[in-house]
């Protein structure tokens, strides 16, 4: 283990606390009586708060001259195989953690005014989904991981079954089963990698850090690769694996859609990073043009479903899809600038989907419609929010400026290296996307107010102002300043590219190793 | 260590235990008036058996006690009748408790409390004796006469309900069933008497190994021995009985059977197919003996009975009966460990049976609770089950299935993964899919229950529930270690680890 000395400095205990504050939270909210309603959101906003302002220590510690895992806690969990308790960031994980811990408390904020009925069990659930994609962020022991990312599910199951709108059961279960099928394979996809390293001759572990090293023929890679693949793309949502996303972020409440698209979309895109792409690097190198055409269909197909929804939630829930996509691409160029573009817009799209939503969740509470049809000429009765709107609006069409400019121009650079066709069609969805996202916006906010009630609309509130301003603050900040975000990113990204560029050389090897083997008759 | 009668009694103390409790029973129920005191004896009895056998594996002569603390009492009983070994000692562990926790369920249900108790508890120590000596059979008479023992009282206990049609029914049921699957299996004994000449599973090993036997007929005779073994754990195609059973059969009465008697037909299953009709190699690897292909019949059965028993599920209305096919289908993922011929295989699932035990368990208390306070059994008895009184036995509910669906942090998710590594590990990746997809399977229904317990509104006709006291420490005792062992399993699978330890004479 001596190649492992932990950066953070030995018994450093900040990572598990940011992991299990909320769920501590979440029990100590459970635990209070069911009259205490406003108790039970104080309680929930401040374990949030206090889980948010712990994950600044780990930025604040963070030392960015290195790829290697930081801060790490290495604890034996089921000693006999291998099973530990293994936590760490790196510049990849950092980020989205902090991108969980940011916008937890401000959904929770918002959810004060929106969610009426079973408070308490709703601020439980939120903060236990806390912990599970945090848990998810950063255990770096695949069954730990593997424990943390169905952990997430049930929370949210919850969420949108009990707290959504009309058919929330249907969206529910079908976010359960689709989420869970694909996770299974990859549990499946795990032990046989365990046991890949076992016949290797090494002890049993989980240690992605150690797994990374093991011998596999290009065709155990492959499978591998489809089962972890398949379960990350689900939950991107890769087209044609999207179908779940439109129900589940319909249905679910808005603080549901905002940790669903901000958030938990971004395990899936993480988990390509992390493990699919570096366990199995020969199988990724094959399955690249596969992944960047799908990637591109969905950019494509994303955007122009999103511009046919009348419905603002739909649209927004499409233009995830088309995003994601641009995530993927830049994730498929394997280089650098295209994993720290991928990165980079994984971190804007939770910030700007998510403010999408939640603007969406604040007209559908005044108005009790999303149909872009029954708004119009929101700019006179409420300016400060068509402000806000436009700003969040800009940001996800990439205008140059806020963040998503930043993310997309470094995915498109870095993609263009890997296939300029791809580039090319990506480059035409972002044309679409400025369409979709600008039409809605003139529609729903230019023009004279065509509907009575809209006229004497309430404009934002001093708490929901309080849920905006920091998204905002953060839109701009990263669009203006992105170096020390990209900065600290630099070397775990660059890592991961050089230890995927050394499996491919060592893929190769394994298999001229076996081919004598193979015509033996050994199977 | 081969003892005799009177070395054997200090070894017997858990059976002598219950059955002196069961006879003291039926004794006192003709002058108690107070008939849970017959329950608080039965349940002071499991107890004192869990301790006794506990006590085997550190036996109480002084000479043994430093082997007994490293590996437990071994040895023959009753001049080579049944056998004591780490094996047999866990499953009168998990016996012990199945009984426990079915009498301490049984003081608290109105099903069981409005009839003659006094019966009902001697025959669950009674059914209880036969699941110990189940664990020990290393003979085919004693394999034969325990079973025998178990299935008589499990048909008594079915019918408990005398006036209640489908109680009646389904005893009838059972025992027509029961008794054909019975006398298959003793024809197919007696053929594996006639090929080796002997009773004993190691004789009927020594003379596989050495003689010339036909293959053919020791498959046919093996073959008609799984009619008996498939009946008690409801393989496909003997599980027809369950669902009906179970259905109709007291609340807690159908949690035993699918517990304690699913459990005992694994214990006897193994113990025979394993030392019996295998040999150990290296690495903990077995091999059947004289060409006899039972594990490609057992890989089949599996995948039948896993599929069935879910397939089957699907289409449920009555949370019993739900139940009882999810417990057909877990017949199958348990089988998995079987097929595999490996002491990994074996140590899953033995982990796995704890676990199963648990949520198991923990389903059926939750059926019961509804039961008594609505009556009702149907899907539609459940519905909005959390939002009308009923949050805890919803939520440990919720826990339970969950489990059983194989999701982590709970109990059953680790079972599961023994299984499933097993499996992978001795490349049966067919099996292992199969499993994945009946485990999808699976989840479905147990999210519908979920689904109905809390996210569909109660409409106003489901009554209310109340957990009383001694049911809401009887559901805390089960949903606690369902998440613990989620959380923290090592000694359990250690435990399961050593257990797999077969006495070889």
């Amino acid at each position: 283990m001596s190649g492992f000395e932990p950066a953070g400095g030995t018994g450093n205990v900040l990572l598990s606390l940011v992991v299990w504050t909320p769920m501590i939270g979440a029990f100590l909210v459970l635990l209070l009586p069911r009259e205490q309603v406003d108790g039970a959101k104080r309680a929930a906003f401040a374990f949030s708060l206090i889980t948010f302002l712990l994950s600044l220590g780990l930025w604040a510690g963070f030392r960015p001259d290195t790829a290697e895992f930081q801060f790490l806690e290495q604890h034996p969990w089921i000693p006999d195989w291998g099973i530990q308790y293994l936590l760490g960031v790196d510049g990849v994980s950092l980020f989205l953690v902090l991108l969980t811990t940011f916008l937890t408390p401000l959904v929770i904020l918002f959810s004060f005014g929106d969610v009426q009925k079973r408070v308490k069990e709703y601020f439980f659930f939120m903060l236990m989904l806390e912990t599970g994609m945090i848990g998810a962020f950063v255990a770096l022991d695949l069954f730990l991981f593997y424990v943390f990312w169905e952990i997430m599910l049930v929370p949210m199951y919850f969420i949108i079954g009990i707290w959504g709108g009309q058919r929330r059961v249907y969206a529910s279960i079908k976010f359960l089963i689709y989420t869970l099928t694909a996770s299974l394979l990859m549990l499946l996809a795990i032990l046989y990698l365990v046991g890949a390293h076992v016949r290797a001759g090494a002890p049993t572990t989980f240690d992605v850090r150690l797994l990374y090293d093991v011998a596999l023929s290009p065709r155990e890679q492959g499978w591998l690769f489809a089962a972890f693949a398949l379960a990350f793309a689900v939950k991107v949502p890769m087209f044609p694996l999207h179908t779940w996303l439109p129900d589940a972020h319909v249905e679910a409440p808005t603080g549901g859609s905002v940790i669903l698209a901000g958030v938990m979309l971004k395990l899936g895109t993480y988990g390509f990073l992390r493990f699919a792409m570096p366990l199995f690097p020969a199988a990724t190198a094959a399955a690249t043009p596969f992944i960047l055409a799908l990637a591109v269909i969905g950019i494509v197909y994303g955007a122009m479903v999103a511009m046919v929804q009348p419905d603002l939630k739909k649209l927004v829930a499409y233009s995830s899809v088309s995003h994601l996509g641009f995530v993927m691409l830049g994730l498929f160029a394997v280089n650098p600038m295209g994993i720290q573009g991928a990165i980079y817009q994984m971190l804007n799209h939770g910030l700007s989907t998510g403010a999408l939503f939640l603007l969406v969740g604040m007209i559908y509470e005044r108005r009790h419609t999303r149909l872009i049809a029954d708004f119009g000429g929101l700019w006179k009765p409420i300016p400060r929010y068509a402000a806000v709107f436009m700003l969040v609006t800009l940001s996800s069409i990439g205008l140059p400026g806020l963040n998503g400019f930043v993310g997309e121009f470094l995915i498109l650079l870095g993609a263009f290296g890997q296939s300029r066709l791809a580039t090319v069609v990506a480059s035409s969805g972002l044309v679409l996307g400025a369409v979709y996202m600008l039409w809605m916006f003139q529609r729903v906010v230019f023009g004279p107010v065509r509907h009575e009630e809209n006229t004497t609309l309430e404009d934002l509130r001093p708490r929901e102002i309080a849920v905006l301003v920091p998204v905002v603050a953060m839109i701009v900040v990263m669009g203006v300043y992105p170096k020390p975000f990209l900065e600290v990113m630099e070397p775990s990204v660059k890592g991961i590219v050089a230890r995927m560029e050394k499996g491919q050389a060592r893929g190769v090897a394994v298999e001229a190793e076996r081919a004598p083997a193979k015509q033996a008759g050994d199977v | 260590m081969d003892l005799g009668n009177a070395a054997s009694v200090a070894y017997s103390a858990p059976e002598l235990i219950l059955i002196a409790a069961a006879i003291g029973i039926v004794a006192a129920d003709l002058v108690v008036s107070a008939k849970e005191q017959l329950g608080a004896v039965a349940l002071l009895a499991c107890a004192a058996a869990l301790v006794a056998a506990i006590g085997l594996r550190m036996p109480f002569s002084e000479r043994w006690i430093v082997q007994g603390l490293l590996h437990g009492a071994e040895g023959w009983l009753w001049s080579r009748m049944l056998v004591v070994d780490g094996f047999a000692v866990f499953f009168k562990l998990v016996f012990a408790l199945a009984a426990f926790v079915t009498i301490w369920m049984s003081l608290g249900s109105a099903e069981v409390q409005d009839g003659d108790e006094g019966e009902y508890y001697a025959l669950v120590l009674a059914s209880t004796v036969g699941l110990f000596y189940m664990a020990s059979a290393a003979n085919l008479l004693m394999a034969y006469l325990s079973l025998e023992l178990v299935s008589l009282t499990s048909y008594v206990l079915t019918g408990y309900r005398r006036h209640d049609r489908r109680s009646g029914e389904a005893a009838l049921k059972y025992l027509v069933y029961g008794g054909v699957a019975s006398a298959v299996m003793i024809y197919g004994m007696s053929w594996l008497y006639g090929l080796a000449g002997s009773l004993e599973y190691l004789k009927i090993h020594d003379a596989l190994t050495h003689g010339a036997a036909d293959p053919l007929t020791v498959f046919v005779a093996v073959v008609l021995v799984l009619a008996g073994f498939g009946f008690k754990i409801a393989a496909v195609p003997f599980h027809m009985w369950a669902p009906d059973v179970y259905e109709g059969a007291p609340i807690p009465v159908t949690a035993f059977l699918s517990v304690g008697s699913k459990a005992a037909g694994f214990a006897i299953l193994i113990r025979l197919f394993y030392p019996g009709l295998s040999e150990s190699g290296e690495g903990g690897a077995w091999a059947p003996l004289a060409g006899v292909d039972w594990p490609g019949l057992m890989l089949v059965v599996c995948m039948a009975t896993m599929t069935l028993g879910n397939l089957a599920a699907l289409g449920q209305r009555n949370v019993k009966r739900l139940l009882a096919y999810s417990s057909i289908a877990h017949a199958g993922y348990l089988l998995m460990g079987f097929v595999v011929l490996n002491d990994t295989g074996l140590r899953a699932v033995l982990f796995y049976l704890v676990t199963y035990y648990l949520m198991n368990l923990g389903a059926f208390v939750v059926v019961m609770v509804v039961a008594n306070a609505t009556g009702r059994e149907d899907m539609d008895g459940y519905r909005g089950l959390a939002w009308r009184g009923g949050a805890v036995p919803a939520v440990a509910m919720a826990i339970f299935l969950f489990s059983l669906a194989g999701i982590p942090p709970l109990a059953g998710f680790v079972g599961k993964f023994y299984l499933f590594a097993a499996v992978v590990e001795q490349r049966f990746y067919l099996l292992a899919l199969v499993g994945f997809a009946n485990t999808l399977v699976a989840l479905y229904y147990y999210a519908r229950l979920v689904r109905t317990m809390f996210l569909d509104q109660p409409r106003g006709d489901e009554g209310v529930v109340a957990l009383d006291a001694h049911n809401a420490f009887l559901l805390y005792f089960l949903t606690i270690p369902t998440i613990a062992l989620g959380l923290y399993w090592a000694p359990v699978i250690a435990l399961a680890e050593r257990s797999v330890r077969f006495f070889l004479g």
